[in-house]
């Protein structure tokens, strides 16, 4: 099923499918590690809307919620 | 002579590396920003010398940050680039690499962290990686100064192969993954201690708790390092120095130089705040009473620095930041603001936004009250009771939040969410932290004992010459009328404007009440930015912004003090 970074269980692993966005935000996302094909897990989703922090490559990123929103992934089977 | 740039993602140690070659230092730590301008450093090779640059961190050519626009200016006049890449995380790292050869310029790579890397169960096959690329690669750790003489001696081998042409965003990644495919191996490895502290501190539920103890253990070290400093020390060495400098006192006899040297005696002792003198006033309050704190608030920031903790607190604290329309990183600058707002103001431009760099700058100006300035609130109120002093500082913080909160829906601009990479952990070396701790303690003794001369000899003129009692005058319906202070106190916000510390030391003479105190204290943080703080909002704000920040402050001093005013005074 495909689904948001943001509907992750914590401590969950997925793969990252699509960056949905502009040219800046994949460019963004790419050069901080977090692109497609990557392994991503959740590593702490803020409340009240707050940010999340993800582990790509075996480190640690935190981007805001909306950001998580457009990073569609896959839980394997 | 060439220039050599060094180019690199943030946080691979590319100033650790610049500090190597040139034997320059600059402030390195462990989080992406610590750089925000480039430093400038002379390194031979054989007999020519050539001048080394260190730029901002960024990754790639496209810039989203001021601090990314200074590393691409820097590569711009670059004649040979030093590409520093973190082995540890070599994928991510090459994306840059790549870019910078398909600009045709001579590059050489550094991996960086190679100890990391090994203890990481990462192998990368430095022969194999220098065909692939076809320039010369050379493994560092930049920290201890290994591999950074093979760096020297290779640095004329940097070329600009011809086989890599311009390519698009996603041949890169391609190549990338084909390169990463023949050089490196990962060995899969079990979480450590360092891996679980690490997620503790970061997710709401434990992360909060820790942050508060965290931030509270800080506070209590950096008072009680203060505090012995000052007992201990400094104390005991002005009490050697008092019978000198009465000597010098009777020898001058009463007149012009033994006031402006000596100032007033105080039942005919020297009384070291308030005699105002350059040689009483002058040296006690930036040795004994300021440089102790800056001391201490330097050591502990320096440990906080190369832990990484800095941007794990910057990410608890989004949500909040968000509110004022800044991001979690804004905890950073605000951190840095605690010691000079000069700095502080400065790292806020590795913040994306003009309306996030704006509203970053204001509020430290107006509500970050320096270390210089602490100090004194420390020294003079903390006699009548640490409550008057937890009342400045609550009333500062009420005012950071309102002003964010203000500033934000009235600054027009985007607030951008955070994207922040969290480094990790890494246990801060003894030495470097000393290092940085004396460069910055060297940094505020040129910086403040000038200005503090200066002000005192300004106070003994202006004195002399009747103006402070014109200039109060003028003043007194706000002064007297409006924030119930005496109108002797306007020149302590004049002088304020020159160093702050030295003018709340002023304030004393006044036999002001404790609450009086609180708020000539507060107000002397919330007015006006001392000169330093000024001439760098004007460099980075621009001269319209920096008047509307000013204005800003001048308004909300008024509301505040007025305020302060009805509640502590009741008059």
């Amino acid at each position: 099923m495909e689904q948001p970074v943001t509907s992750l269980e914590t401590g969950t692993n997925a793969i990252i499918l699509r960056l949905e966005g502009g040219h800046w935000f994949q460019n963004k996302m790419r050069g901080i590690g977090i692109r497609e094909q990557k392994i991503i897990r959740l590593v702490a989703k803020h409340p009240f809307n707050g940010p999340l922090v993800v582990e790509v490559d075996g480190r640690e990123v935190t981007i805001g919620r909306r950001m998580a929103e457009h990073i569609i992934t896959r839980v394997p089977e | 002579m060439k220039k050599i740039v060094l180019m690199g993602n943030p946080n691979v140690g590319k100033s650790v590396v610049f500090s190597r070659l040139t034997g320059a230092n600059v402030i390195a730590s462990n989080y992406p920003g610590t750089t925000v301008d480039f430093s400038k450093g002379k390194m031979c090779l054989g007999k020519e010398g050539h001048e080394i640059i260190d730029a901002p961190g960024t990754y790639s050519l496209e810039p989203s940050n001021k601090a990314e626009e200074v590393a691409l200016e820097m590569f711009g006049q670059a004649d040979l680039v030093i590409n520093v890449a973190d082995a540890t995380n070599l994928e991510r790292n090459l994306y840059l690499t790549l870019q910078l050869l398909e600009q045709k310029k001579p590059v050489i790579l550094a991996l960086n962290m190679w100890d990391e890397a090994h203890h990481t169960g990462i192998k990368i096959d430095v022969k194999k990686l220098e065909n692939e690329l076809r320039i010369p690669v050379v493994p560092t750790v930049a920290l201890s100064g290994e591999g950074i003489f093979d760096l020297v001696s290779r640095i004329e081998e940097a070329r600009s192969p011809e086989e890599i042409e311009p390519m698009n965003e996603s041949d890169r990644w391609i190549k990338i993954g084909e390169i990463i495919r023949n050089v490196q191996q990962v060995t899969h490895r079990h979480h450590t201690l360092r891996d679980w502290i690490s997620e503790a501190s970061i997710r709401p539920l434990t992360g909060f708790p820790i942050a508060l103890g965290v931030i509270f253990a800080a506070l209590w070290l950096v008072i009680f390092i203060g505090e012995t400093l000052i007992t201990y020390i400094f104390d005991p060495l002005f009490s050697l120095y008092t019978p000198l400098a009465m000597g010098i006192s009777t020898w001058l006899g009463p007149g012009f130089l033994q006031a402006l040297l000596i100032g007033k005696l105080i039942d005919g002792q020297i009384d070291y705040i308030q005699s105002m003198g350059l040689l009483t006033t002058g040296i006690y309050v930036p040795f004994a009473m300021v440089l102790p704190y800056i001391v201490a608030f330097y050591s502990v920031l320096a440990v906080f620095e190369d832990s990484g903790y800095l941007p794990r607190l910057a990410t608890l604290t989004d949500t909040i930041f968000h509110r004022f329309g800044l991001h979690g990183f804004g905890i950073i600058p605000v951190f840095l603001g605690l010691g000079c707002n000069v700095p502080g103001i400065l790292a806020a431009r590795s913040l994306e936004t003009k309306k996030q760099r704006f509203i970053a700058a204001t509020l430290i100006a107006i509500s970050v009250p320096c270390m210089a300035k602490n100090a004194m609130v420390f020294g003079i109120l903390g006699q009548y009771g640490t409550g008057y002093i937890i009342l400045v500082f609550a009333t500062l913080f009420f005012v950071f939040v309102a002003s964010g909160l203000i500033l934000n829906r009235f600054v027009r601009g985007d607030s951008p969410e955070i994207c922040l990479e969290i480094p990790p952990y890494r246990k801060p070396d003894t030495v470097t932290v000393l290092k940085k701790t004396w460069m910055r303690i060297r940094w505020f003794l040129q910086e403040a004992i000038p200005f503090l001369f200066l002000g005192v000899l300004l106070i003994n003129v202006l004195y002399t010459i009747g103006f402070v009692e014109w200039f109060g005058s003028i003043f007194a319906p706000v002064i007297q009328g409006w924030f119930g202070l005496p109108k002797e106190a306007t020149t302590a916000l004049l002088i304020g404007f020159l160093r702050k510390d030295l003018a709340v030391g002023m304030l004393l003479p006044l036999g002001m009440s404790p609450l009086q105190l609180v708020i000539a204290t507060t107000l002397l943080t919330i007015y006006f930015p001392c000169v330093g703080t000024f001439a760098v909002m004007f460099r980075e704000l621009g001269i319209r912004d920096m008047i509307k920040a000013t204005a800003f402050m001048a308004g909300t001093a008024f509301v505040v003090g007025g305020a302060m005013r009805l509640v502590l005074l009741g008059i």
